[in-house]
């Protein structure tokens, strides 16, 4: 169920952008109703679910201090897994989010012959990595549709994404990276007993909904061509908010366009909120330094205690008894 | 009585990879003797005046609990999510990617898949998808969401006090998700029903009314203290007066009681006695803010404040300039990252200073509480201590970070530069055990109670056997570490799975190496055992 849900979803999906074009020549609503939408409500969603997260506090100062503390001159403090300051604070973070830090700590731990055992595991880090980055780089890439003159940047992005001059038209390596590693995703997911037991039917959706836009856009480039000038007149009439519908463009290119709206609407939702998660989690985006500087509660309130004088109450005979000084005699 | 320990061989007996067939919602919980402390008394929630006081047992089918409890419990949820950020952002962020799920000390000990930190989140998570999130209440168990049921809350119970909130697992999520918060959490809402353990409320209601959590009376903790003073002086042959709640006193020195109860702790005490003595230094111990620990933080996040407002207010009533802490894992987590936010500001205090090497301690220049091992690190690095480690030749040292330290503070050199100092045969475990890395003794967090022995044993595990690896390379024979409840426990899992390495505070060796002016020859280290090549002098 977990699995093939979310498979049958995804499959779902796609058939229904296919028929809407096909046979119901919906062009106007996935080419321009449903794009609209998805990117409104992903940027609305996204700013609802971060202001939400905003408007909890942080009551106490909890980094997960990864090094050595600063306290005496002579011991070097780990200025980065163990920041007391905003420079080591701004560094640690950046590590997480470009690098995934904590992530390539990752180990395997194994029962072997009575024995803890810690082996190497970067698989899941690896994957990780090659998967967030060549998304961003697809991404990127991407965003010549959107500009009348492709910037040199985005120029060079493509240049360096295609440096290995195989095919025609050139063969971009993020499009294999992407697809190697959703795939490794997926089948560890499914293979490994653990994560299989852990895994949501939320965990496989994202990764059908990735696969599908990668093949279809993979199709689109490499295979069976759509009408690319037709699809970059689209593209150039949303972003100047005069849309229209060129002729012919493909059904190919309206099934990847409506998986990415699936995606961007399903985002705010979803876990794939850890995009803008990992930036606000306390234990790692906080200096460790709440012995310095006193770390305010803005809730924090008056408790019930028991005072030195209730408990000098209770104890004064024997305390004097004993020769322990005492407030009242 | 509690279920007959299994032998360490059959113990071991785990399959990380068989989860069960069943998804794990449908997996109820099964309540497994050893694995589970006893229910909280009815007594002792009173004194705290705590909700639902009444004496209960987990194993009965009856928890005896209010009507409206799950109301109770869905607006606490709803409550802390608006008041902790770390709770909802971990609510919702979990991509469950597994790296969690083999660094818990349990799970690695134990195999129950619900003892994997991911899991253990799921628990709490599933009921928030369904009251808190719009896919949870349309698409229920789809969606990952399940109703608070009767059976969901004795889950939680069962799990929540099978972590020890040693935030290992935090170390290696990608998005920093720590488990500590979310059980944290979950025994908060479990405390409005009235569902603690009896092992840790007792020892809240010792430490609120008497001061410490093993409930000693003024006059027992300075009788308790005196009885090591004689054992001082069989070994020294100084005799010691410390004083005891007295006012304008330089520093308030606190320490966890655990230390004047029982071995070896008791030893590590002496350290202290011994250090401050040889400095002369102008300090007292308080029979009111007599414990470091903090078993409130193991309850509530009001009832560890209640606890902790202590230090702060008998430093204020007795004058001191600043406060020395001493050896204690969760002690200073809570010092660290909470005291101050809580009972704070302590301006009533002056930024640390050494009176012995005039070193200021600049990194506690708000909470004016220093740690013992800073402390004394800056004294010998300062030349200030007449060392003579040899007298520690007998034993072979590993040292063990406590996970709160070590997590949740980062005070990694300074008790190894002591021990570097204080013996002469010093040996590190495993990187992957120490550290940050470093395992849980398995009993922390209020679980060191005797009737879930092989919950412990099972926790225990990954840390004994780091221990017992370099026992079998370098024969080493000491455990030494900086906390209390190590203490306690790690005796235990010592005796159960590396028998032959013994346990101790790191200023129970500082108190060995320790030359005292005008002291008689040595011949017994403080556990009144022979110093080698000293034999039968006397």
């Amino acid at each position: 169920m977990k699995i093939l849900f979310p498979f049958f979803a995804v499959i779902a999906l796609i058939l229904l952008a296919f028929a809407g074009i096909k046979t119901a020549n919906m062009q106007f609503l996935f080419g321009v109703v449903i794009p609209y939408a998805a990117l409104g409500i992903f940027t609305l969603g996204v700013i609802y679910r971060v202001v939400k997260w905003g408007t909890s506090p942080v009551p106490f100062r909890i980094p997960t201090t990864c090094g050595q503390q600063k306290s005496l001159p002579w011991i070097k403090q780990n200025k980065i897994e163990n920041p007391s300051g905003s420079l080591g604070v701004i560094i640690r973070m950046a590590l997480e989010v470009l690098v995934f830090r904590s992530l390539f700590r990752n180990l395997k731990t194994e029962l072997k012959e009575g024995k803890v055992v810690y082996g190497w595991e970067k698989w899941l880090w690896m994957a990780g990595l090659a998967f967030h980055w060549s998304f961003l780089i697809i991404l990127v890439r991407h965003f010549r549709f959107f500009m009348q003159d492709v910037p040199s940047v985005i120029k060079i992005i493509e240049s360096l994404d295609s440096f290995l001059q195989v095919g025609v038209p050139l063969l971009y390596l993020t499009d294999i990276i992407l697809l190697l590693a959703v795939t490794y995703l997926f089948i560890r997911r499914v293979y490994l007993p653990q994560i299989k037991y852990i895994s949501l039917a939320a965990d496989y959706f994202p990764l059908f909904l990735i696969l599908g836009i990668a093949v279809t856009g993979v199709l689109m480039r490499y295979f069976f061509k759509v009408h690319i000038v037709g699809v970059k007149v689209l593209a150039m009439g949303l972003v100047s908010f005069t849309p229209s519908i060129p002729e012919g463009i493909g059904a190919l290119f309206y099934v990847h366009l409506f998986l990415i709206c699936v995606l961007f609407a399903y985002f705010p939702f979803s876990k794939l909120m850890h995009l803008a998660g990992v930036f606000m989690s306390p234990t790692r985006n906080l200096a460790n330094n709440s012995r310095e500087v006193r770390h305010i509660n803005p809730w924090n309130y008056p408790v019930h205690v028991h005072t030195y004088e209730e408990y000098e109450n209770d104890f004064r005979d024997k305390m004097k008894a004993a020769g322990l000084p005492v407030e009242k005699e | 009585m509690a279920a007959k320990l299994q032998k360490p061989e059959e113990l071991l007996k785990i399959d990380y990879n068989k989860p069960g067939n069943k998804d794990w919602m449908d997996t109820p919980v099964e309540f497994r003797e050893g694995m589970f402390c006893w229910g909280a008394k009815g007594k002792d929630l009173k004194t705290l005046e705590l909700p639902n006081a009444r004496d209960w047992s987990p194993k009965e089918e009856d928890w005896k609990l209010p009507e409206n409890w799950k109301d109770t419990i869905l607006e606490a949820l709803a409550d802390r999510l608006s008041k902790y950020r770390s709770f909802r952002l971990f609510m919702d962020i979990c991509v469950r990617c597994g790296a969690c799920a083999d660094k818990c000390h349990f799970f690695i000990g134990g195999g129950d898949p619900k003892n994997m930190p991911v899991l253990r989140a799921e628990l709490m998570r599933s009921v928030y998808r369904k009251y808190h999130t719009t896919g949870g209440k349309i698409f229920g168990k789809t969606a990952g969401a399940r109703e608070l049921t009767l059976d969901v809350l004795k889950e939680w119970w069962y799990y929540f006090f099978q972590c020890t909130e040693c935030r290992r697992c935090s170390v290696f999520c990608p998005y920093g998700i720590d488990t500590a918060e979310i059980t944290m959490m979950g025994r908060e809402f479990l405390n409005l029903l009235g569902l603690n353990t009896g092992w840790i409320s007792g020892p809240v209601a010792n430490c609120y009314m008497k001061g410490n959590h093993l409930g000693l009376e003024p006059h027992t903790i300075k009788s308790s203290i005196e009885f090591f003073l004689d054992d001082i002086e069989t070994v020294t042959g100084i005799k010691i007066e410390p004083t005891f709640n007295r006012k304008g006193a330089e520093i308030l020195f606190v320490t966890p009681s655990g230390d004047l109860f029982a071995d070896p702790g008791t030893y590590t005490a002496m350290g202290y006695l011994m250090l401050f003595h040889e400095l002369g230094l102008d300090y007292t111990w308080s029979t009111y803010a007599s414990e470091g620990g903090n078993f409130g933080f193991f309850t509530s996040n009001e009832m560890a404040k209640r606890l902790n407002s202590k230090i702060y207010a008998e430093a204020k009533r007795l004058g001191v300039k600043w406060i020395l802490g001493g050896e204690c894992g969760h002690m200073w987590r809570v010092l660290s990252q909470y005291m101050d936010t809580w009972n704070g500001p302590a301006d009533f205090l002056e930024v640390p200073k050494s009176p012995i090497t005039g070193t200021v301690f600049d990194n506690a220049k708000s909470t004016k509480m220093v740690h013992v091992t800073e402390f004394t690190a800056d004294l010998i690095k300062n030349g200030k201590l007449k060392l003579d480690p040899s007298r520690n030749d007998h034993l072979k040292v590993t040292y063990h970070d406590s996970c709160n330290t070590a997590r949740g503070m980062g005070l990694l050199e300074e008790p190894r530069y002591v021990l570097k100092n204080v013996c002469n045969h010093f040996y590190e475990m495993p990187d992957n055990t120490i550290r940050e890395q470093t395992f849980c003794c398995g009993s922390g967090t209020g679980l060191n109670a005797s009737e879930n022995m092989e919950l412990r044993m099972r926790g225990g595990l990954p840390r004994a056997n780091a221990v017992k690896h370099v026992r079998d390379q370098h024969g080493v024979n000491m455990l030494a570490n900086i906390c209390a409840i190590d203490r306690a426990t790690l005796k235990a899992s010592m005796e159960y799975w590396v028998p032959d390495v013994s346990v101790c505070g790191t200023h129970e060796l500082v108190g060995n190496a320790l030359v005292m002016k005008g002291e008689k020859e040595r011949t017994q280290d403080l556990r009144m055992e022979p110093l080698p090549g000293k034999e039968g002098k006397e």
